[in-house]
This record gives C-alpha cells, sequence and structure tokens, in this order.
C-alpha cells in the first residue's frame, strides 16, 4: 500500500514540476519559443525556486510526521521544540548588526541560532529522554527566541532594517537563487536522513514509553536523533526562506488515513507530500493577482493552515465527546 | 525455547519502594505477585524487566546481571506488558502485533510472519487481524495487546495488571492462554490485584508488603488467610473448591 502512495506522490511531482517552471508573472509556452528570456527565467529564477520548495517541503513535511511520532500527538508540530524560532532569532540578529548584506552571513547566523536551540534543547531536555519535559523545554526555549527577536526588532537601527526583518520573517521563496538552493540542499538531505533513522524507535513509541523501552528503544539515542534531525531541516529552511509553518503539521495528517499510520511509513510519504505541497503553494503565490507584491508563501501557508488547524481540533473534540 | 530459565532477584533495593527482595522466577510456571497498593509490586516487574534503575542488588537472567544483557538481547528474551498500555495511533490488529518483532532486526521476513501468525493464533485474533484497535472491545484489545508481547517470542512474559478492566469470563480466559504460554516452557510473571484470580490460577504467589516479600510459595501458603490478616489489614477466609476458590471478607 505504502509502495503504491510513494509512486503516486512521485507521478503528481513529475507532473507538478514542470508546470511550476512554467507558470508565473510571465507565464512561457514551452511550444513557442519567443518569449523572451524565457531561458533566463526558467534557469534563475524558476528552477533554483522549484528546488528550494522540493528541498523544503520534503524537509518539513518528514521533520512533522517524524515530530507527531516522537510525541505520539497528532497535533505536533516540528515548530514545537524552539528550533525555527532560535533560527529566526539568529537571522534576525544578522540583519540587526547589518550583516545580512552579505549573503552568507544570514543563513549563518540562523544556522548558528538553530544550532543554539538545539543545543540548549539537549541540555535541558536530561539524561531519562521524557517527552513531556522535552516538549516543554522546547516550548519555553521557542518564547524565548520569540521574546529577544521582538527586543531586537524594536530596538531596530533603522526603520529600513526593521521593515527588511517583518517581510523577512514572513517566509518566501520569491528572489531566491542557486546560492540558497546550495545551502539548503545537504543540509536538508542530511536531516532527513536522521529522521529516516529514527523510525523504528518512533514505531516503538507508539505502545508508549515503557514498552517502547521493553522493545530495546533507548530514549537518550531517539532525543539526539530527533533534536538533530528536526535542527538540520527546521533550521536550513527557515536559514534560506524564512519561517514557512504548518507544512509539517498538514502534511503527516493528510498522509497518514493513506498508510499503515505507523510512524516509520509515514516519513518517506510525508517528504514527498510536503515537497509536493511546497510546490504547489508556491506557484499560486507566483500567479494569484495581488496588487504591488506577491503574496507571502509564510502568509499563504498559515491562512491555510490555521483554520486546517481548526477544523482538526473541532473534529478531535466531537471524537472526544 | 532457549537456555534462559530462570530469572531471579537478588537484594533488590528501589529508595522508598523495595528492600532486600530476593526471589527465583522459574521458566514454565505461572507466578502471580500480589500485595496492597503501594506495596512495590510494579516496581519489582519493572526491575525485573530491566526499565527501573535499582538502587541495590542485581537482577540476573540465567545467572547474568540484566545489566550486562545488551537492550536488543533483554528485549527479545524479556516480553513486557505494562499497565494501561496505550496504543497512540489506529493501527490494524496485525500492524500492533508486528510492532513485537521490532526487537528482531535483520531477522528473515517469513520468521517474523510465521511469529505474528503465530500469535495471531494463539489469542485467537484471526476475525480480527485487519481491523482498527480503536474498534475492538476491551477483551479483544487486551488479547491484542498480549498477542503483541507473544509476536516476540520471548522466554519470558512479565505483564503489570494485564486483567484490569476485562470481565470476569474475559480474565478468566486469557488466564487460561498465560497458562498455556507457560505450559509452552515460557516463564509468565503477572502482578495480580484479584487474590481469587492469582490463588485458583497461578501456580506460585509472591506477596509483597512495604517493599519486601512477605510469602512466597504455592497459592494454598502464600494467600492464606493469616498472610491476607498480615498484609491487607483485613479478615477473609477461603471459600469452595480448590481451583473454583473465592475469597470472603469479613
Amino acid at each position: 500500500m505504502n509502495r503504491r502512495l510513494v509512486l503516486l506522490l512521485l507521478l503528481a511531482l513529475a507532473v507538478a514540476v514542470p508546470l511550476s517552471l512554467l507558470a508565473g508573472r510571465v507565464w512561457i509556452d514551452p511550444f513557442d519559443p519567443q518569449t523572451r528570456n524565457a531561458a533566463l527565467i526558467v534557469l534563475q529564477l524558476r528552477l533554483p525556486r522549484a528546488a528550494l520548495a522540493l528541498v523544503l517541503g520534503a524537509g518539513l513535511g518528514t521533520a512533522g510526521a517524524a515530530m507527531q511520532g516522537f510525541l505520539r500527538n497528532p497535533l505536533a508540530d516540528p515548530g514545537l521544540f524552539g528550533i525555527a524560532p532560535g533560527a529566526a532569532l539568529g537571522a534576525v540578529l544578522s540583519f540587526w548588526t547589518g550583516y545580512a548584506a552579505s549573503a552568507y552571513l544570514l543563513p549563518v547566523f540562523a544556522l548558528i541560532g538553530a544550532g543554539g536551540a538545539m543545543a540548549l534543547l539537549a541540555l535541558i531536555a536530561g539524561r531519562d529522554g521524557g517527552v513531556a519535559l522535552f516538549t516543554l523545554a522546547g516550548l519555553m526555549i521557542a518564547s524565548l527566541a520569540g521574546a529577544l527577536m521582538s527586543l531586537a526588532i524594536s530596538l531596530a537601527p533603522t526603520p529600513f532594517a526593521m521593515s527588511e526583518i517583518v517581510t523577512w520573517l514572513m517566509g518566501a521563496l520569491a528572489d531566491r537563487s542557486w546560492r540558497e538552493v546550495w545551502i539548503a540542499t545537504p543540509l536538508t538531505l542530511a536531516g532527513i536522513a536522521v529522521l529516516l533513522a529514527a523510525g523504528r524507535s518512533l514505531d516503538a513509541l507508539t505502545l508508549g514509553e515503557a514498552a517502547a523501552r521493553s522493545l530495546g528503544l533507548d530514549p537518550r539515542r531517539l532525543q539526539v536523533l530527533m533534536i538533530a534531525g528536526i535542527g538540520l531541516t527546521v533550521g536550513a529552511s527557515v536559514a534560506v526562506a524564512g519561517i514557512i509553518g504548518f507544512v509539517g503539521l498538514i502534511v503527516p495528517h493528510l498522509v497518514r488515513p493513506l498508510t499503515d499510520r505507523r510512524p516509520s511509513s509515514l516519513l518517506v510519504p510525508s517528504a514527498l507530500a510536503g515537497a509536493l505541497l511546497l510546490l504547489v503553494a508556491d506557484c499560486l503565490c507566483r500567479v494569484l493577482p495581488l496588487a504591488g507584491a506577491e503574496l507571502r508563501l509564510g502568509i499563504a501557508l498559515s491562512l491555510i493552515g490555521a483554520p486546517f488547524f481548526l477544523h482538526l481540533l473541532l473534529r478531535m473534540r466531537r471524537g472526544l465527546a | 525455547m532457549s537456555g534462559y530459565a530462570t530469572l531471579e532477584a537478588n537484594g533488590l533495593g528501589l529508595a522508598g519502594r523495595l528492600s532486600g527482595v530476593t526471589l527465583s522466577l522459574r521458566a514454565g510456571e505461572v507466578t502471580a505477585i500480589c500485595g496492597p497498593n503501594g506495596a512495590g509490586k510494579s516496581s519489582l516487574l519493572g526491575c525485573l524487566a530491566g526499565l527501573t534503575k535499582h538502587d541495590a542488588g542485581t537482577v540476573l537472567l540465567d545467572s547474568t546481571p540484566l545489566e550486562r544483557v545488551a537492550p536488543a538481547e533483554r528485549a527479545r528474551r524479556l516480553g513486557f506488558l505494562p499497565q494501561s498500555p496505550e496504543v497512540a495511533w489506529d493501527v490494524s490488529v496485525e500492524v500492533l502485533i508486528s510492532l513485537g518483532r521490532l526487537p528482531w532486526k535483520g531477522a528473515p521476513a517469513g520468521e517474523a510472519q510465521a511469529a505474528i501468525d503465530g500469535a495471531i493464533a494463539a489469542m485467537d485474533l484471526e476475525a480480527f487481524r485487519h481491523r482498527p484497535v480503536s474498534r475492538l472491545s476491551g477483551g479483544e484489545r487486551a488479547r491484542a495487546l498480549m498477542a503483541r508481547v507473544l509476536a516476540t517470542r520471548p522466554d519470558w512474559l512479565l505483564a503489570d495488571e494485564p486483567l484490569a478492566n476485562l470481565d470476569l469470563a474475559h480474565a478468566a480466559a486469557l488466564l487460561r492462554r498465560f497458562h498455556a504460554q507457560s505450559a509452552e516452557g515460557r516463564g509468565v510473571v503477572l502482578v495480580l490485584h484479584d487474590l481469587a484470580m492469582a490463588m485458583n490460577h497461578a501456580d506460585r504467589v509472591v506477596v509483597l508488603h512495604n517493599g519486601r516479600v512477605f510469602a512466597d510459595g504455592p497459592p494454598s501458603e502464600a494467600l492464606a488467610p493469616g498472610v491476607i490478616r498480615a498484609v491487607w489489614s483485613c479478615e477473609a477466609r477461603w471459600l469452595g473448591d480448590p481451583g473454583t476458590q473465592a475469597l470472603s471478607v469479613s
């Protein structure tokens, strides 16, 4: 059943990727070679953007699936670990210091922020590997990073820096180049590989912590894998695209009913579905007729994601009643 | 069955919960651990399963200290069913049972399927194989969770209150299945709250009181009225014939 789902998703991607290269403010007709600058638009603007959508979507989808398996909660989101706010704080500091002018420093600052959040998480979470303490630690890191970010924004040296920061925080893939692809791809792929290695442990956790340990689960090792895997995927994504929420929440949900519901069976389909979702959403942002600028991807996904989350909550409430 | 025929506790101590517990459990027997609330039953079972770290003493699996047994090996030898087990995702019965194969990473797929089929047969779950866990009754769910432990093909079955939330008929049926497992040479250790169940169905009863072994032996001795008076502080006597006795508490 899983193989068929993976094939279907690959097929959908095979259709969506070429289409996404043609769609945009300038529509490219593949049968009419007369479009001006077509090669330039496809190779320098749309191809890196599509590649980035695929890579980041795959990373966020896998991170969400792993996170829901780890916390045994269908409402969990990779953002809960505070790694995304940590990375965003790093990026904001780079704006504040003016270093963002150099194209490589913003991602580097963001990755340092993500690494700091990961280290803090590992430090607080302790040795026993308990999930509750870990989640609370993540929430505290998220709110601390959020507060520091607000502080940095409020103390921004110039109004220009402030507007730069605020715009950047609303994640987007617009104007990204191959440079961002080369930064994000290796980190994200490494993160996905780490999360795939956690698959069996996540399966064992289905039975609760005690039974999982009796099946040979090493909670400490799983925790390390989760911090590294979520840190790499989410950190890389924030570093090149700003905050893109809800992919990690929605995607595993849509995929789960089509699998046997074991956390490990969810990882690969969630990667593919995440890639597809981000690619399609980014295309829609590009073609939506909006006066002035194009719709920011982060805003678009929150506009879809928040009602989806509410729908889930309502359905769960009905289930509990 | 392999050579692991004994599971021993030697002077086990755990701050505030266990003190100087020494026991030698044998495969091929159903041993019930009984005691009032807070006596240390679950702590003892957790120590025997290698899940709870104890402060003093050792647990020996066929004369090897348990902490020296690799986690995967321990997981293959000791099957553990926690109190009020959870199933986080609404998987099918077959997928749930297949989780019991996790400690056997790298084993041939045919062997895994045979173990899963065997566990399904032992717990009489063929009709529910593809049913989601959320659509099982309490009794069916208890059997499916037990089958998950059996799919590991462990030498020992350690279960913490496996009969909680089961009605009389289902509890008795599950106990018969535990007996069938012990007849196959497995060691079965159950924490039981219901003294009549322990009296009628266990081969051996260990009574814990304030973290110490108060009585250890055949049910008729370990659960004699004198022991019940001393440990549970109530006057009680056994009615009926051996095997179907009931406890009358005054």
